[in-house]
């Protein structure tokens, strides 16, 4: 079975056979990372761009493995200013790209939206990595890899999202993807970190964090994107701690064996507390794992189905 | 020079007259209007061309009375010669430009440039609506008088709300106390801050910023009351939302004296068409959802809103191929503005009568300019449309210089295949039977 699309930009119209597609696709990639010498020669001759117009630790060296350890030829672009700034438009910079004959290109970007002109412009598979709030899909899929390795299925679980969901883009992209694949799913959040009309989305709202977490099989937790708010959106960092923080106290409210996940990097003491973040139940480091599997995935799906 | 135009249906509101009838112009004004009209016989070009206008609508000539021309300073978008012949083309005799140039018009000078730059181009009238505060800043007011003296026919800071209550109450009152319209673009901006669309599903969806309905209740509102407690009058631009238009219908019915515009996109589109993230559906404001756009069909039907304008607003590729976030907001109408306007009239929802009205006699009534009416000895400025005519919206053949549309390679069926302008033809369309 192939992929049948040209781009992966989001998780809102993924089926759910698709996602099973890259999800199974992944499982078999896991092992390579565990081997002595970690390369396979799949796509030797393929010319991967990582063009980052966001700072970017994780995602960024997660691709760049992940197309290494294929054989592919990676590239990074890291631009900290955005293209308007820079003087070239973005349209101009993908054109340039476009002429160097790359195959895949994986793009960050803060424009919602941006990884679809690059899409509608050029012939090259696009994989978005993160776009404003938008989507985030990669994130998502590697969370539902990592819950369906440590629950078996994903169908009938319930799931919590906690925290800022609306300038989330990995919550976003875990919504459709999970209730997708037949999960139940809860957002809580402070009410003014809540977009508007997300309950149209299939989700659960809460604003009370224990009520959220009742019979919570996965908990994920978002990161306070302190860079993606207006200064006075909320009182403070300790306000929030105190209402929305995953303490060991506050995860008791879940089921005994739910999983704590969180997309990373993870800020200490705001979103969670260092015992849990650290704690038997947190599977954080796993999903940074998972992660290169499941980009080693698309980069082989999206590359095979042009062949 | 003399003109029949023979046969058609003239419909004009201004006179209650809706039938089969000749109409005659002279000298650039109406001259007669009735049934079988002889053909004035005269020699040495005495004689009047005779036109056939059998099947057409034969109507004042329409008015739209909110565009954006960017002459003087961004004329790499638009230019007064480009502006109007875009506006003759969509069938306007007439357009109204908004102040907000480079250098803003807010000054005799600027004023009498624009209208200089109409004069030489010599083809639809062209009415400058002068700022309300000078550079659009909402500080203090500009020269209203000098600004009328020198052709200004409104006033407005359209593009940016005039945030401070205080100078919109000393606005509305000057502006009144010389028989001058304010045309006030309602936005609060706290609440929109630093949204890009309509805030509802869809932004959520598209973690696009939004901007809430109530950003412009709240200022439609505020304006009413400034009006209501001044007496005076006060124009609401480009009503979007449902809110807004249920504000207006009560201010109307308690004798306030609001009247109100919309634009074609909002009784066309909803904010869904943005899920492909094209820059040329970023508007401000924004494109509404379903419940908006019907009720602003619903304003246009009871007559809460008097008149639809395009805001033909025109930006080049520089400033809309770039991502959704950074585009300029804004997209151009004057020539898809009556044929989606008539698709109102195909729907059942508007007669053409009160179509005809709604663009051409209420914004000459509310622009106290002259026009909107066939009269005799009225400015001869005519409108032949053909509703039948269909047609597809095809970029590449407007008169425009921008190529901001969202309607391109629409099918429409309605189209302006004549306008006229003090007695002259001054666009033609390429139809054999005219």
């Amino acid at each position: 079975m192939i992929l049948e699309r040209k781009d992966v930009l989001g998780l809102s119209d993924f089926s759910a056979a698709e996602i099973d597609l890259v999800l199974d696709t992944a499982e078999t990639f896991r092992e390579i990372s565990t081997r002595t010498i970690k390369k396979v020669p799949t796509l030797r001759g393929i010319t991967v761009i990582n063009l980052f117009y966001e700072a970017s630790t994780r995602t960024r060296t997660s691709f760049e493995i992940a197309a290494k350890r294929l054989s592919a030829d990676a590239v990074n672009i890291s631009s900290s200013t955005s293209s308007v700034v820079k003087g070239e438009t973005l349209s101009d910079t993908a054109k340039t790209l476009e002429a160097m004959s790359p195959d895949i290109i994986v793009i960050r970007h803060p424009c919602a939206g941006a990884p679809h002109i690059l899409a509608r412009l050029l012939s090259q598979s696009i994989i978005n990595a993160g776009d404003g709030s938008h989507e985030h899909p990669t994130q998502a899929l590697l969370d539902m890899l990592t819950i369906r390795h440590k629950k078996g299925a994903i169908q009938g679980l319930k799931v919590a999202i906690v925290g800022d969901v609306k300038h989330s883009r990995v919550a976003r992209s875990n919504i459709h993807g999970l209730t997708t694949m037949g999960a139940s799913v809860t957002v809580c959040g402070p009410a003014m970190l809540m977009p508007r009309a997300v309950e149209r989305m299939g989700v659960v709202v809460e604003t009370n964090m224990k009520d959220a977490l009742r019979d919570a099989d996965v908990i994920i937790m978002l990161r306070m994107q302190l860079e993606r708010q207006r200064s006075h959106v909320f009182p403070s960092s300790r306000e929030y701690a105190r209402l929305f923080c995953l303490t060991r106290l506050m995860l008791e409210n879940a089921k005994p064996d739910a999983i704590v996940m969180h997309p990373g990097p993870i800020n200490r003491g705001i979103e969670i507390s260092p015992d849990v973040a650290d704690g038997p139940q947190s599977v954080i480091l796993e999903q940074v794992t998972n992660g290169v599997a499941i980009r080693m995935a698309l980069l082989y799906l999206l590359a095979g189905g042009r062949q | 020079m003399k003109l029949m135009l023979k046969g058609g249906r003239i419909i004009d509101p201004s006179q209650d007259i809706d039938e089969t009838m000749d109409l005659l112009i002279e000298g650039g004004v109406v001259s007669k209007i009735a049934k079988n009209i002889p053909a004035p016989r005269g020699k040495a070009g005495g004689g009047a061309v005779v036109l056939d206008m059998e099947g057409k609508i034969v109507a004042p000539g329409l008015i739209d009375m909110h565009t954006h021309l960017r002459e003087p300073g961004h004329e790499y978008k638009e230019t007064i010669l480009s502006g109007s012949l875009a506006a003759l083309a969509g069938g306007f005799t007439a357009i109204a430009c908004m102040a907000n140039t480079k250098p803003v018009n807010d000054s005799r000078s600027v004023t009498e440039f624009i209208l200089r730059q109409a004069a030489c181009a010599n083809l639809a009238r062209i009415y400058p609506v002068a700022a309300v505060s000078i550079n659009l800043e909402g500080g203090c007011l500009t020269e209203f008088a000098d600004l009328k003296d020198a052709g200004a026919v409104a006033f407005s800071d359209d593009g940016k709300p005039v945030a401070d209550s205080g100078l919109m109450r000393q606005a509305l009152e000057y502006a009144c106390s010389l028989s001058m319209p304010v045309l006030s673009h309602c936005e609060d901006r706290d609440l929109a801050g630093e949204g890009m669309m309509n805030e509802g599903f869809v932004s959520t969806e598209l973690g696009l910023t939004g901007i809430p309905s109530i950003s412009e209740d709240i200022m439609v509102s505020r304006d009413i009351e400034l009006a209501c407690y001044t007496g005076t009058s006060v124009h609401i631009a480009h009503v979007s939302t449902a809110g807004a238009v249920e504000l207006i219908r009560n201010a109307k019915a308690r004798g306030v004296k609001v009247t109100a515009e919309t634009a074609p996109h909002y009784f066309t589109l909803t904010d869904e068409a943005i899920r492909t993230y094209s820059t040329d559906l970023k508007v401000y404001p924004p494109l509404r959802g379903i419940e908006d756009r019907n009720a602003v069909r619903e304003g246009l039907r009871d007559g809460t809103i008097d008149s639809i304008a395009s805001d033909h607003a025109p930006h080049s590729s520089i400033e809309k191929d770039v991502e959704f976030a950074y585009a300029a907001p804004g997209l151009i109408g004057l020539e898809t503005s009556l044929g989606l306007s008539l698709a109102l009239v195909d729907k059942g929802i508007l007669t053409a009568r009160q179509l005809i009205a709604i663009m051409s006699m209420n914004p000459a009534r509310i622009l106290n300019v002259p026009g909107g009416s066939l009269r005799k000895g009225e400015l001869a400025d005519v409108t032949v449309i053909d509703m039948e005519r269909t047609w597809t919206v095809d970029m590449k053949t407007f008169r425009s210089q921008s190529r901001n549309c969202p309607f391109h390679g629409w099918a429409l069926k309605g189209k302006a295949v004549m306008t006229i302008v003090g007695g002259a033809i001054k666009y033609r369309d390429n139809d054999p039977h005219l």
